[in-house]
């Protein structure tokens, strides 16, 4: 849908997914990283664990869909070819430190006096702007700063992280939709603006109700584990099964009368059902209120039901009866899962340096229009260096001096 | 309200959606000026309007404060779609309307005569959006889609808790929720551009399920490469120490401390006091200090716990070390830099008093959203939107009201 749109993408791992994203939707977008690569191919997981910055599958994960190409912006001569480059270019995403890009002369002022309606997104752990502006992080810290991380976790113990970061992808996703947003804006005026992507301020504008619990009741929701507290009980979400683990969590009333009727069926048939599951009048059962001792009560006999079966049991004796219980998927699980078979979900992309396919996601929406589907790798350093570059005018000889003086 | 621009001025979405996805979707266009009409009815309220808390601890379907935190700058038009009546109104919203978005179970829509192929009959170019928890087909279509069995389906909890404990939920319940919207908000807005440059409507249909997964694609690609499994390692990092969570001073007051380097580590070092563990051999390399990381946990929880979080926060930073309170609720609420970049408005709501709405989560300089109206009591906007939008007459108003349409 935005072919013939062109985003040059000067992000780190912080923005990677808002380029990724409009990669998706058809925009050429070109990955332009320093001479050797850029230091984000450092980061692993690594191809078979081996670390090699053309192995890095974060990197990978986050970039197919893009070109690339090499250069040192802060070079003189490379500014010179950025600039180039920028008269190509619809979209700029980069993802340096507050201020940078301004120290290198090429603040938005400049940006849209080179491409007039040029959109700037930056993405930065805390904004372009505010007192924690310049604070350093990493995604353990954004996620604290976001009121996501102390809700995580056990009572008896500290906040505990999400170990794959979250915060960039918060922020990059979020970033895509600002930069569609203005995008739409230049399309109908043709001005262009800047895009400011906080990642706290990304991750924090969906915190469910704590917010509202706060202002109205004076609550602060605290980390429940594996547990949901209601008025005068805790209550357990996530049970262990025969080979895992299964997440249900007890609604009542109608909302949840279905759930539990044919659980208890389900029970039934299999002689686990006791006489107290099958008499409870699910329908005008407030679990937000019940005791411990009903809890508990219910728990019991259920605890023992899922413990006798697999995860693949459970899954399937849900969806045959359309309820709200599901194992916890592995990897495994999911590359196998029989819904995103059904909707084509996983692709087969081809590595030829690494002599393999690796399966990826295929898209993230079905358009009736146009496939929005990943097509191909993320790049090597500088792959795309002289076809691009061939875009703007400069010859193959010229390249040759460009990269031994290390501007490309 | 007030008519101030925006950039989706003259747009109109007819938001079928409920429950939280719905309105965060919706959200990204009516804050930038779109006429968001949410069609909704009080014979089945969405899960929001009925979730507490509520105003004064008081039940109401305008009271809640999780509806009203999400849903300002939305229209309501109360149609009770079982009402033989309801599908006409529908179907002139439609007419007027760019784009219909829902998130119900796949059926639904099509049950009331709302089909893709319906919509496009009463306005060729519509662009409906439909997101739905785990996509229109498939086996698992008719699944209910709580957030917190999203997240379990989609592996999150994999990633969450310590080494000799289970797997743990996100602590925002709902945590997926915030997923989809992104992407759809993104794919509908490229849908919108292709529709003015082509003259073309779509269909575009998304899984909740399927997007929360672009939130672990490394961790795919690397059971793909090593047959690896993500394994529960509590707060630790691979590529840092310290890398936890720290207490500090106070009931339940924490601070975060990462050290990617051996020059933040100096500076850590400086600060606590300790310069002698700079080139003590225990903690000279990243690799020494690596093995020997309980050590530094403790050494240095030994210190944090003297000082608040924010002492903790403002000391590392001021030394060039990240780290950062661990903020509850309250420390959001007030948090200076949130607040700064306006991610909370306080509007004053007809039920709820001046009441702090969700802002949006991003700035745009020249286009910035705009608070222009509280979240709607239900059906606040019905007659607006069928006299001055759709056009009826006030007779046929009155009469469709007395029909008992708009409930």
């Amino acid at each position: 849908m935005l072919n013939g749109c062109r985003a040059l993408d000067l992000t780190d791992e912080n923005g990677f997914l808002c380029g990724k994203i409009l990669a998706d939707l058809g925009a050429d977008v070109v990955k332009v990283e320093r001479p050797g690569g850029d230091p984000s191919r450092r980061r692993g997981p690594f191809w078979a664990d081996i670390p090699h910055p053309e192995k890095s599958l974060y990197w990978f994960a986050y970039n197919s869909n893009k070109r690339g190409i090499t250069l040192n912006i802060e070079a003189n001569k490379g500014k010179e070819i950025l600039k180039e480059l920028i008269r190509t270019a619809d979209f700029i995403i980069e993802s340096f430190s507050p201020g940078f890009m301004d120290s290198l002369g090429l603040g938005y002022s400049v940006l849209s006096g080179i491409k007039k309606g040029i959109i700037l997104t930056s993405i930065t752990p805390f904004g372009q702007s505010g007192p924690y502006r310049d604070y350093q992080t990493s995604d353990i810290v954004t996620m604290g700063m976001s009121g996501i991380l102390y809700q995580t976790g056990d009572p008896d113990r500290p906040p505990v992280q999400m170990s794959l970061p979250q915060a960039c992808l918060h922020a990059g996703a979020d970033a895509a939709v600002g930069t569609m947003i203005a995008y739409y804006h230049r399309e109908m005026t043709g001005e262009g603006q800047q895009v400011d992507i906080s990642m706290q301020q990304s991750t924090a504008w969906f915190l469910a109700n704590a917010i509202p619990l706060w202002e109205l009741s004076g609550l602060v929701l605290k980390r429940a584990g594996a547990f949901r507290w209601t008025v005068n009980s805790t209550q357990r979400q996530v049970w262990q099964c025969k080979d895992g683990y299964v997440f249900f969590f007890m609604v009542g009333g109608r909302a949840g009368a279905k759930t539990f009727h044919e659980l208890v069926n389900w029970m039934d048939s299999e002689g686990m059902a006791n006489e107290y599951l099958r008499s409870i009048d699910w329908e005008n059962l407030d679990m937000f209120n019940v005791t411990q001792e009903v809890v508990d009560q219910i728990s019991k006999p259920i605890e023992e039901f899922f413990l006798s079966h697999t995860k693949r049991e459970i899954a399937q004796g849900a969806i045959d009866r359309q309820i709200s219980i599901c194992p916890l998927s592995s990897m495994e699980d999911l590359l196998n899962d029989a819904q995103l078979k059904a909707r084509n979900f996983w692709v087969e992309i081809e590595h030829p340096e690494l002599d393999t396919k690796i399966t990826y996601p295929r898209e993230f929406v079905k358009s009736s229009e146009k496939v929005c589907d990943t097509r191909f790798r993320a790049p090597l350093i500088g792959e795309h260096n002289e076809e691009i570059y061939g875009e703007v005018g400069l010859s193959k000889k010229e390249l040759v001096i460009l990269k031994k003086t290390g501007i490309i | 309200m007030n008519e101030k621009g925006g950039v989706f001025n003259g747009l109109k979405i007819a938001a079928f959606g409920w429950a939280v996805v719905g309105p965060l979707t919706m959200k990204y266009f009516a804050d930038y000026g779109a006429t968001v009409i949410r069609v909704e009815t009080s014979k089945r309220p969405c899960t929001m309007r009925i979730s507490a808390p509520y105003k004064d601890d008081k039940p109401g379907l305008d009271r809640s404060g999780y509806f009203n935190h999400f849903n300002a700058n939305i229209f309501s038009l109360a149609l009770n779609m079982e009402h033989p009546r309801a599908l006409e109104v529908a179907k002139r919203l439609v007419a007027e309307s760019d784009v219909v978005m829902e998130n119900f179970t796949p059926g639904v829509m099509e049950r009331w005569g709302l089909g893709y192929e319906e919509l496009k009959k009463v306005k060729p170019d519509i662009i409906k959006l439909r997101q739905s928890g785990f996509g229109s087909w498939g086996s698992y279509a008719q699944q209910p889609a709580f957030g917190m069995i999203l997240a379990a389906m989609a592996g999150l909890p994999n990633f969450i808790g310590w080494p000799d404990r289970g797997p743990l939920p996100v602590g925002v319940s709902a945590y997926t929720d915030c997923i989809s919207p992104r992407f759809a908000a993104a794919a509908l807005i490229a849908a919108l551009d292709y529709r003015n440059k082509t003259g073309k409507g779509q269909l575009l249909d998304l899984s909740q399920f399927e997007t929360t997964l672009y939130f672990i694609i490394p961790a795919i690609l690397e059971y793909i490469s090593s047959g690896r499994e993500p394994s529960r390692i509590g707060n630790s990092c691979p590529y840092a120490v310290p890398h936890s969570v720290y207490p500090c001073k106070g009931d339940d007051r924490w601070c975060t401390i990462a050290v990617f380097s051996d020059e933040q580590w100096a500076n850590l070092c400086q600060l606590i006091g300790r310069a002698e563990y700079i080139d003590d051999p225990q903690f000279d390399t990243f690799l020494n200090r690596k093995r020997n990381e309980g050590e530094i946990d403790r050494l240095i929880s030994g210190w944090t716990i003297n000082f608040t979080s924010e002492e903790v926060m403002n000391q590392m930073q001021s030394a060039g070390v990240p780290a950062g309170v661990v903020k509850n609720a309250a420390d959001i609420y007030d948090d200076p830099q949130l607040r700064q970049r306006n991610l909370f408005w306080a509007l004053n709501h007809p039920d709820m008093g001046l009441f702090t709405h969700l802002g949006q989560g991003f700035e745009l300089s020249k286009t910035p959203a705009q608070a222009r109206m509280p979240s709607p009591r239900l059906g606040e906007h019905t007659e607006y939107v069928c006299t001055k939008i759709l056009g009826m007459t006030d007779q046929e108003f009155v009469e469709l009201v007395g029909a008992g349409v708009f409930e």
